[in-house]
């Protein structure tokens, strides 16, 4: 399963990076939101793959996950969601104030 | 009252305007004044202590392992200082309540005052420099918004961002200086540094240390060559002027040298610099104010003039000197705040203050004459008031250092006796005109009580100077850390030179009076502002042309930059570095995951494969994050899959709604080379994230981790068993704190930038103008979908409150509780429309996110009552029959915070565009399932 998770995030990264090279402001909050998909599963994976061991302490358990990246990733994922609402927001602004939805300045 | 509370009141008066927004001007000088009247009081009660030479101390250790402790004291030097920032503050709140007109949004000039007052207190109480330093920077910014209190005036712009950028500029300076002196004496002690003086003087760092230090000190006193700003601040209100930029915030660079008068001063650099600054301050200043003809312009060269010669008396650095120093502080904080007051008065009285449109007000002021009269001469050096004595005290030190030195002091006086004269007879002698501005007459007893008092203290100081000597010789005893006793007599007899001189500087003073028609014809001497407005156009040119040189408006190129440098530091830790294989034993593969892996590489590629058609992307992306959700489910992290599956809900509705104001289409702009070349970088940089990926996954952990203490400590430290959820509300509970209200935050930057789009401009004008999409269906909102959300939004409440409720000890939790209730009100808006659910709703999303935040916030406060840090929590059993016996925690009402917060910020950040929405034409329907009747549609 190692491979697939790896091969998962990597390809979320290169679909993120190439989405946010593009020239509009949709693409690119969708790439930013592939990256924030990538970012928080890489956090997942520093606590290592444990399926089946959940971080709820009972008794006989044989062993658990770590808990500490879950408790990270589950705040970050929070907190992509605010940060793409304030993008698309202002993605909105910009396209309502001046009339494209370009993210380059026009020289 | 311990020094703690003193210093802590004036912030806390701060907080009383923001609380009665609406109170007036008597209820927010009545506030103001109360908080400022205890602080001084408190001063008060310690007073007789530190006379006798006591040291008043309060201290609280914050960093000891770094040396940073809450340390304040109160020596004599603080007493005078700390007297003068309370007692004429007092003076100024009251002056203001009139001088303000009801017009002027009073309520923030009282905040901001106060916070200034505070600041300033913050200073002279200060036990730790570095302490001192932040309470420094606060009275430059404090003082940068009062000066640009009115708004709309240019001048006071101007004036503020300039006083910023020069007392802002010292600071840094200082700060340096500072942390060099903390670095020579091992401490940031102020009690440890002043005993260190030897070793300072000798360290080799003296001389960058007095220098950084000495530029804090003349910038904030205005002294040359970074006299300029002060009066340009000028345009500050009246009252701002006489408080900040007369009686204390000027002074503050006087403090700072008179405070570290026994470590620096006593070697030829220090009276070379400070002394030789000090005089050419004096006389540059009193020559301009010569020459000025606006009233407060006089007055704030005269200030500059007057602080060169405290700072003068400072670097000659004889004990003598200094307690000199410390009376003539006194004396002109009397004065000159009062001339400043009666300044303010005339020109509320005639409309103007230019002199030459003034003249003759002796008959129309004549309340205001007299006590300008009083507070003039004493600014000139006559007797029998405050300001001969202290006057006569600098001539007798100046005398003392050399022919030249004390001809120039003599010039010095004699240039102040002649600008007093030129100010008094300017505005208040000769005939009375006909073309005043406005026909002046005294001001009510509201505005003329305070410069009153401070006249009378001028007098009566004159008559019975005694009366100063005690607080000034605890002053000098603290500056000088020699036991000080101060004479101060009117007559000393015939002998010391210092009457002679006295006398010939009133003479020469005169003289250059009588002579001032030819005077006038000098040449005008170049403006410093003029010289100081040419180097920020360099320096703004400067810094334009190296931004051209790495920002060329595109987003595309920094960003491929980072993510290949990112690439190729990684790449070269992992070539360069030592490593061991991995060994970790692989899991095995499982169809549904792999099923899963599938259907997330095709939903990948396809959002990248068909970005141009946003809709599609939208539903392809939407199932990368449901697969990630049933990864996350699959790898024993049920509150991620929980939170993942209501974030992606939450966000994909509001990408569709966005979709709505966006073109549904992109166009294909780049070419198929550029597209190549993204491609390569995308994929390179991918292959590194999965490689790094892999290579952490199949090691070991090379340290034992943390989390071990956490589920160890999960159920018996924090009472829940969900090891995720107590980490989150209780051992990295202050990060979840800090969150939500980021998380807060940026809901509200969401309403404040739709609040900015709905209002008039280019923005608005194109929601106006916008025609939504021709209707596809007829049902705008269907039967069907209408019934079933209605009947999911109690269902929607009650998980939400049973996730809540298990979240402690089983997957839950605030966050996806309020996630899973904020779905069930947005079906709503979906299904019913933006206006039928707004009508329906009365609770307000700001009020629940601040609600949230405040619950957050009490629980952290809660754990202080019980003499715990903050949000330390504690829970226990409670059995009430005929129930089973149940736990309680502090950490849900914790959690309760985290779930309003989120719940109204997802809320308030969807609402915001759909009110977006309803601007741009979609109709809002009256009744829920509607089909649109003809006479809606007309």
């Amino acid at each position: 399963m190692e491979i697939l998770l790896a091969a998962a995030i990597g390809l979320l990264t290169a679909g993120g990076i190439y989405l946010i090279l593009r020239l509009r402001t949709f693409p690119v909050i969708l790439g930013l939101s592939l990256l924030s998909y990538a970012c928080n599963l890489f956090i997942f994976a520093a606590g290592r793959l444990a399926p089946g061991l959940v971080p709820i302490i009972h008794k006989g358990s044989a062993g658990y996950t770590d808990p500490l990246p879950q408790a990270l990733v589950l705040t970050a994922i929070v907190i992509s969601f605010g940060m793409t609402a304030v993008l698309v927001m202002l993605a909105i602004g910009a396209h309502l104030g001046g009339g494209d939805d370009k993210v380059d300045l026009n020289e | 009252m311990p020094l703690f509370l003193i210093a802590a009141l004036p912030f806390l008066g701060a907080l009383m305007p923001g609380l009665t927004i609406r109170a007036g001007r008597s209820a927010y000088a009545v506030a103001s004044a109360v908080f400022t009247a205890l602080a001084l009081f408190g001063v008060l009660q310690h007073a007789p202590a530190v006379m006798a030479g006591q040291v008043v101390t309060w201290r609280m250790d914050w960093l000891p392992q770094a040396g940073l402790a809450l340390s304040l004291r109160l020596d004599g030097l603080g007493l005078l200082f700390a007297g003068l920032i309370l007692g004429i503050g007092l003076l100024i709140q009251l002056y203001a309540r009139f001088y303000l007109s009801p017009a002027d949004p009073v309520g923030r000039f009282f905040a901001f005052l106060m916070l200034f007052q505070g600041a300033m207190l913050g200073i002279v109480l200060s036990g730790n420099i570095l302490m001192m330093a932040v309470f420094w920077e606060m009275t430059s910014l404090s003082s940068f918004l009062l000066i640009g209190y009115w708004r709309h005036l240019p001048g006071g712009r101007q004036g503020a961002r300039m006083a910023l950028a020069v007392t802002g500029a010292g600071g840094l300076a200082m700060l340096a200086g500072l942390i060099l002196l903390g670095q020579v004496t091992g401490s940031y002690e102020l009690s440890d540094i002043l005993a260190k003086g030897d070793l300072v003087r000798q360290s080799p760092l003296y001389r960058p240390i007095l220098a950084l230090i000495l530029l804090g000190a003349f910038t904030k006193s205005a002294q040359f060559p970074f006299h300029f700003w002060l009066p340009q601040a000028m345009a500050a209100p009246t009252p701002v002027s006489a408080y900040l930029h007369s009686a204390t915030m000027v002074k503050a660079g006087l403090f700072l040298m008179a405070r570290l008068w026994p470590v620096l001063a006593g070697t030829p650099e220090w009276s070379v610099l400070v002394a030789g600054a000090g005089l050419v301050t004096m006389l540059l200043g009193a020559g301009v104010a010569l020459f000025r003809t606006d009233l407060k312009a006089i007055l704030a060269y005269s200030t500059v003039s007057h602080l060169g010669l405290i700072t003068f008396l400072l670097g000659l650095g004889t004990e003598e000197a200094a307690s000199a120093a410390m009376v003539h502080i006194l004396v002109h904080a009397s004065f000159k705040a009062a001339l400043f007051m009666l300044a303010g008065i005339v020109d509320h009285a005639a409309h103007t203050r230019d002199i030459r449109q003034l003249g003759g007000l002796r008959r129309l002021m004549p309340v205001t004459f007299a006590l300008a009269l009083v507070a003039t001469l004493s600014m000139a050096g006559i007797p029998p008031l405050n300001g001969f004595l202290s006057k006569e005290l600098m001539l007798e030190q100046a005398a003392h250092a050399g022919t030249p030195v004390a001809l120039a002091a003599l010039f010095g006086a004699a240039l102040s006796v002649a600008y007093c004269l030129r100010f008094l007879a300017g505005t208040f002698l000769g005939p009375e005109r006909a073309d005043y501005p406005h026909t002046p007459h005294d001001p009510g007893p509201g505005l003329w009580a305070a410069p009153a008092l401070l006249v009378a203290v001028v007098i009566a100081t004159g008559l019975f100077p005694m009366l100063l000597a005690p607080l000034a010789a605890a002053a000098a005893a603290a500056v000088t850390d020699v036991p000080q006793h101060l004479h101060l007599a009117l007559w000393h007899g015939l002998g010391p030179a210092a009457l002679w001189m006295s006398l010939g500087a009133i003479g020469l003073g005169l003289t250059l009076w009588g002579g001032w028609p030819r005077l006038s014809l000098l040449p005008a001497m170049p403006e410093a502002k003029t010289i100081y407005d040419l180097k920020i156009a360099a320096l703004v040119a400067l810094s334009r042309s190296v931004n051209r040189l790495v920002d060329h408006g595109r987003l595309a190129p920094p960003l491929a930059i980072a993510s290949l440098t990112i690439l190729d530091v990684g790449l070269w830790a992992f070539l360069t570095g030592s490593h061991t294989p991995g060994t970790r034993a692989l899991t095995p593969l499982e169809p549904a995951p792999l099923a899963g892996f599938v259907l997330l590489v095709a939903a990948t590629l396809g959002t990248v494969a068909f970005h141009r058609q946003r809709l599609l992307s939208l539903l392809l992306i939407g199932i990368a994050g449901l697969m990630i959700s049933a990864f996350f489910a699959w790898a024993a992290a049920p509150d991620l899959a929980l939170t993942q599956i209501t974030v992606e809900v939450v966000t994909v509705l509001l990408m569709l709604l966005s979709l709505s104001f966006l073109p549904a289409l992109t166009p294909a702009e780049s070419r198929a080379t550029r597209r190549l070349r993204d491609g390569l970088i995308a994929g390179t940089v991918g292959l590194g994230a999965a490689a790094l990926t892999y290579g952490l996954l199949v090691r070991d952990f090379a340290f034992p981790t943390i989390s071990a203490f956490h589920l160890a400590n999960s159920k018996p430290g924090a009472g829940g068993t969900n090891a995720v959820n107590t980490i989150i509300v209780d051992f990295r509970g202050y990060d979840t704190y800090g969150e939500i209200i980021v998380l807060g935050i940026a809901a509200l930057v969401i309403f404040a930038l739709a609040e900015v789009l709905l209002a008039p401009g280019p923005a608005n004008n194109r929601l106006l103008a916008r025609r939504p999409d021709p209707a596809r269906a007829g049902d705008r909102h269907p039967m069907m979908l209408v019934v079933v959300t209605r009947f999911l939004l109690p269902i929607a409440l009650m998980v939400g409150v049973y996730i809540y409720l298990r979240g402690h000890n089983l997957p839950g939790g605030g966050f996806v509780a309020g996630l899973v209730v904020a779905i069930g009100f947005l079906l709503q808006y979906l299904a019913s429309g933006h206006g039928w659910t707004e009508a329906h709703q009365r609770v307000n999303h700001h009020a629940l996110i601040g609600a949230g935040v405040l619950v957050a916030s009490a629980t952290g406060i809660g754990a202080w009552l019980a003499g715990r840090p903050f949000l330390t929590s504690a829970y226990g059993y409670i059995h009430l029959p005929p129930l089973e016996e149940f736990e309680w925690a502090t950490a849900a009402a914790f959690d309760l915070g985290v779930f309003l917060c989120v719940l109204g910020a997802v809320m308030l950040a969807l609402a915001s565009l759909s009110r977006l929405a309803q601007r741009g034409g979609e109709r809002v329907a009256p009744r829920a399932h509607d089909v649109l009747s003809e006479e809606a549609e007309n």
